[in-house]
This record gives structure tokens, sequence and C-alpha cells, in this order.
């Protein structure tokens, strides 16, 4: 078993393009439930919109790929108009419902063979066509480079999607910064800890659930973008339900309503369960567990008993997160 | 609570006493200058009738004592002309503008502001910030002006200036850096008093504000919203407490089931039969049950 392998591909795993997608995407999350105390559970759908957007107006209608992006962005706005219009007035659990529902919807299309014509089913948009050529055109590293840091390595093609990725994190965690800090924010903490209270203060409450569901569902855009150009096809199931989850375990390892609490959560967790994923692997093919316990088919599932059972004792020990205020969650909150 | 300092407080606001000297005490009556005028506002939940006001009008200026058992209807009143419960039918007019319809954001930025009997105090916020939140019309308020400090600066600090000098009124300066939620239940009647101030209303109202707060607080509250009609605003609160109700009110409304059964200066109020026999009767039972409310 080699430790340092294991580790090493964690570690290049937790600096990647798909960590920076998740990421992006949570932090996005930490707006709806962080802040405002929207219960979001379609991010993968956010993300989804904007991947396929982009990938479908290059690739199928021949755009440019900067309209593309825009495009992408646009339906990602709609999707939070769409969702938010119905519910936002109501309870809570509304929001929740129908987001699960639609981000599910999206995928299920994607995968549809109705439509793969345009989204290449299950299998991606790759046989409709290349969407990334001018993003790979801009890509200021030289041939033959690739990014070395020590024990890890990038290739070139991954280099230029980390520095987008990593700048999209700095731009994001930039406007939240901006953004909580400001009167604004303070409107959105109010309304997640009781909406009816911030509304006999003279505040469109709706209107400011309406912004929080639209800034983080474009977040959560920027993190489709970063999934399609990193693997340079959409597959519809990379937003599954699961992508959402993972966005909300990260967020809570990292610490809601934290600035830093997505980037470190996501980043934790995909070295976690890289890590997890490498060393049960290699110990699967030793064969030192029990079989009923461990083989190479079980190895799959049993990173996910040991990830919620990480999940568990985190909720019971530290339940505000890695960077969260104990004191918060101390208090008395009706 | 003597019967000397109700004296004494009442010559002090002549302007709204005075104006209100000559109205007849009884349900519905016209006042001379009206701030709140409401016609036939009525809401059911299912077979109960908890609001059926024929016609009201409150005083500008001046403060009214709106008095009542429980389950007379106060509160859900107050929800409906806040806009935050919609009436059956029914229309009313603030300064003279119909609020019928106006959601409950549009009704506080008219300059009619509540508070509420089971406190929101937002938790997780400190006490600054839940009365910061109180100004209205704050720049840094839109998501992308709120991005550039320096067009929100000056204004923060102007609020901060006079949130801290409404805490200290209130006597919750010294916590003002503390989450609102490691308050006491009295502290957050407070609190929450203090921050409808900070929207500078024209008229508030308040639902049982001292349910719950110290009574060492209380004799500084009641002259504190003395104050605030002095300063002319309105003021509407719900109190169970008569000896306070007598002290500051310039004027008592009497609800019974859903209907306004009577009206008049405290000392006319708590002289009608009718009255004691709906309400100062069972007086007692009813501060038992609510100041376990207010404590909770
Ligand atoms: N949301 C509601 N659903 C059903 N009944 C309600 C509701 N709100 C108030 N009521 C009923 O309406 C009546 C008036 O209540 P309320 O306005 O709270 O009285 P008060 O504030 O005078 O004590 C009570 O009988 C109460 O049970
Ligand atoms: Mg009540």
């Amino acid at each position: 078993m080699d430790f340092l392998q294991i580790l090493s591909s964690a570690l290049q795993q937790a600096l990647g393009p798909t960590m920076l997608a998740y990421a992006i995407c949570a932090i996005g999350l930490n707006i709806h439930f962080g802040y405002a105390g929207l219960l979001n559970f379609g991010q993968a759908g956010f993300a989804a919109v904007a991947a396929y957007g982009l990938a479908i107006s290059v690739a199928y209608l021949g755009l440019s790929f900067w309209l593309s992006l825009l495009i992408g962005l646009a339906g990602a706005v709609v999707l939070a108009l769409l969702l938010g219009v119905p519910t936002l007035r109501l309870r809570a659990d509304y929001l929740a419902i129908v987001t699960i529902a639609a981000a599910e919807i999206i995928r299920r299309l994607g995968r549809s063979t109705t439509f793969s014509d345009y989204t290449g089913g299950s299998d991606g948009t790759r046989p409709i066509g290349s969407f990334n050529d001018s993003f790979v055109a801009l890509n200021p590293f030289p041939q033959g480079w690739s990014l070395d840091l020590g024990i890890i390595r990038f290739t070139r093609a991954d280099a230029w999607v980390m520095l987008v990725g990593w700048a999209l994190v700095a731009f994001c965690l930039l406007v939240m910064f901006l953004a909580m800090r400001s009167p604004w924010g303070r409107v959105l903490k109010g309304i997640r800890e009781d909406e009816e209270a911030v509304r006999s203060l003279g505040k469109n409450v709706f209107s400011y659930k309406m912004q929080a569901l639209v800034l983080g569902g474009l977040f959560g855009a920027l993190g489709g973008f970063v999934f399609a150009l990193a693997r340079d096809n959409v597959q519809p199931d990379t937003f599954s339900t699961e992508l959402t989850f993972y966005c909300y375990v990260m967020l809570i390892l990292g610490g809601a309503a934290r600035l830093f609490g997505p980037l470190l959560g996501a980043m934790l967790f995909w070295f976690l369960y890289n890590f997890l994923v490498g060393t049960l692997n290699d110990l699967a093919g030793l064969q030192v567990l029990p079989t009923w316990l461990l083989t190479t088919t079980k190895s799959g599932p049993l990173v996910y008993v040991l990830m919620g059972l990480g999940m568990v004792l985190l909720l019971i020990y530290r339940p505000q997160g890695i960077l969260g205020d104990k004191r918060e969650l101390s208090l008395d909150v009706r | 609570m003597s019967g000397e300092e109700s004296t004494a407080s009442g010559a002090v606001a002549g302007t709204a006493a005075g104006p209100l000297a000559g109205v007849a005490a009884q349900p519905g009556v016209p006042k001379p200058d009206a701030i709140l005028v409401a016609d036939g506002v009525t809401r059911s939940f299912g077979g109960l009738r908890a609001v059926d006001v024929a016609h009201l009008e409150v005083q500008r200026g001046a403060i009214t004592a709106l008095i009542g058992p429980n389950g007379a209807g106060k509160t859900t009143l107050f929800n409906l002309l806040t806009g935050f419960d919609r009436p059956d039918s029914g229309e009313w007019s603030f300064d003279g503008r119909s609020l019928a319809g106006r959601r409950a954001h549009q009704v506080a930025r008219s300059g009619m502001v509540r508070t509420f009997q089971l406190t929101k105090a937002l938790s997780r916020m400190t006490v600054l910030d839940n009365m910061r939140l109180g100004a209205m019309g704050q720049a840094g308020e839109s998501f992308w002006r709120g991005l550039i400090p320096p067009l929100w600066a000056g204004q923060e600090k102007e609020n901060t200036a006079r949130a801290m000098d409404l805490l200290r009124r209130f006597k919750l300066d010294a916590k003002c850096h503390e989450y609102a939620g490691s308050l006491s239940g009295g502290q957050r009647k407070l609190l929450e008093m203090a921050r409808a101030l900070m929207a500078q209303p024209t008229m508030v109202m308040l639902d049982e504000p001292m349910a719950g707060v110290n009574p060492a607080l209380t004799q500084s509250l009641l002259g504190h919203v003395k104050e605030l009609r002095e300063e002319g605003m309105t003021v509407l609160f719900v109190e169970h407490d008569m000896d306070m109700v007598h002290d500051i009110s310039d004027w008592v409304v009497v609800m019974g089931q859903g209907r306004v059964i009577a009206e008049g200066t405290p000392d006319s109020v708590m002289a009608d039969p009718e009255v004691i026999d709906a309400y100062l009767g069972k007086h007692h039972d009813d501060v038992a049950t609510d100041s376990s409310e207010g404590d909770s």
C-alpha cells in the first residue's frame, strides 16, 4: 500500500478543478442557507442549467463562447425566478421541495433520449461537439509545461482551469465579503432570524430573498462552468442531488455563515473523501480486512458509511463547523 | 402610578389631552384630528369572529391604550392594520392614505410601525445590529450600493449614533455588542421597542410592551413613552396593567369579542360598569396568564 501515493492524489484533488467547482457552488449555497436561511436543495440544478446553457449554445447552436457563458448565467437567473416567485412568500420548506424537484427534473431531461440531439443524453455533450475551444485557446501556460508542486503535479490544461477556478473563488468570496458586511447583508441575516420582524421594519422581505436566491444561484452557475470546462463535457449525472448534498456537507463542515467556511469545507471534504477512497481501494486489493466488510465492490459504499459517520460525529462534537461560532448555537433561537 | 402623577402627565400633555377633552365616551366616536381611521374591519377564523370593528379613530399625537380580555382580538386587529394579516372586509386609512391591501413593509414605510406580543429579537445578531436594521431609507440596503462602503458609511455612522442614543435610554447600551439572543425576555421587549423607534415612525403600535419587563424599568419606560408623545409621535399600545394604562394614556379603547365595546378617557372607561363587567372583573386572571407568556 502506497500511502504517499494515496496522500498526494488526495491532495491533488483537494486543490484541483473538481474541488473548485464544488467550492464555488458551496459559496453560493452559503448565501442561501448560511446567511438568508433559504433551504435550497437544488444547487445542482443551477450548475446544470449553466453548464448545459454553455455547452448547447456553443456545440449545438454554434454561438460564441462568451455569449454562451452569458446564456448559461441567464439560465440560472431564470431558474431562480421560476423557483422563487411561487415559493418565497410561503414557508421555508416549499422552496426546499421545489428546488430538489427542479434539479432532478433538469438532470433527467439531460439524460432523456428525447433531447439527446442537444444534450448527448447520459454520456454527456461530447458527441455533440466541443464547447471549450475558445477557453483552451486562451491558456496562457506554454506548451509542454506543467504545474509541479513537489509531490503533486497538474497538467497544463488543469492548471489553466485551476487558475480560472481560483480566480472565481476569490471573486465570489470578495463579493460575499462586501455584501455581507453591508446593510444589505444585515437585512439578509435579519430575514434568516425572523422575517416578520424584518418586514415590520419596512423591508421588502420577498425581494431580498429573491436577490439572495439569484446571487447564490449565479455562483452555482459559475461552479457549473468549472465542472464543464474541467471535463470538456457536460454529463447529467454530475448534477445529481449528491452534488447539492456534498455542498451542504462542505458548508456545514467549514462553518455556515462564515466567509471562508465553504472553501475550507470543500477542500477538507474533498481531501478526506479521496483519501478514504484511495485507502479503501488499496485495502480491498490487499485483502487484509474480512470480506463481509470490504471487497473491491464494497469500497464505494463503505466510503459513504464512513463519511456519514464522520458527519454525525461532527454534528455531535462541533455542530457549528470548523470556523463557526459556538456562542451562536447556544442562543435561544425561536 | 399614583393619582397625582397621572394628573401631572395629563397637564403636560395638554396638546393631546386637550383636544380629546370634549370627545364623547362612546364606541366609534370621531376624533378631532384622527391619524388612523378604520371602518368595518372584520376577520374570522373558522366560525370565530376575532375582529369586528365597525368604526375606530385614533387621535394624532396622543397615547391611546387598547385594552380588553385575552382573546378580545387586540393582536389580530394590530395584525390587520399593519398588513400582517388580511381582513375579510374593511377599509382603513393612515395619515389620509388608504392602507387596505398594503403589504406589511409598505405599511411600515408609510410611518406606522408595530412591535409583537411575542418578541421577535433577531437572536444571532448583535443588539446594535438589531437597532441599525431598524433605520429606514438606508442606501446600503440596496445590493449594488451595499458593495461600495463609501456610499453608505456616513449614513451608517449617523444611524449607529442614533441607535446608541436610544439604547442608552433603554438601558441596553452596555449590551450593544452582545447577541440579542442572550438578552432576558424583558430586555428583548425593550430592544424591540427601541428598534421600532429607529424607524422614526409617525405612529408606534406596541403589543404588550411591558409584559415581562423588570418592574424597576417600567417606570422609566413609561416616562419614555410620554416623551414620544411630547415629540409628536402617536402611540397605540396594548396593556393589561390598569395602573399603567391610567398613568400614561390620554384615551382608552376597550375591545371585547372582537368589537370595540367602550371608549373614553381613562377615568370614564374605568368607571364604566360594562367595562368592569367585560374586562376588569377578569383582570387578575388575565394578568396571571399573560405574565407567564411574557417571560417565556
Ligand atoms: N391565526 C389564528 N387562527 C385561529 N384563531 C386565531 C388566530 N389568531 C387569533 N385567533 C383567535 O382570535 C381571537 C383573538 O385573538 P387575539 O387577537 O390574539 O386576542 P388578544 O390579543 O386580544 O388577546 C382568539 O380567540 C384567538 O384564539
Ligand atoms: Mg394579544
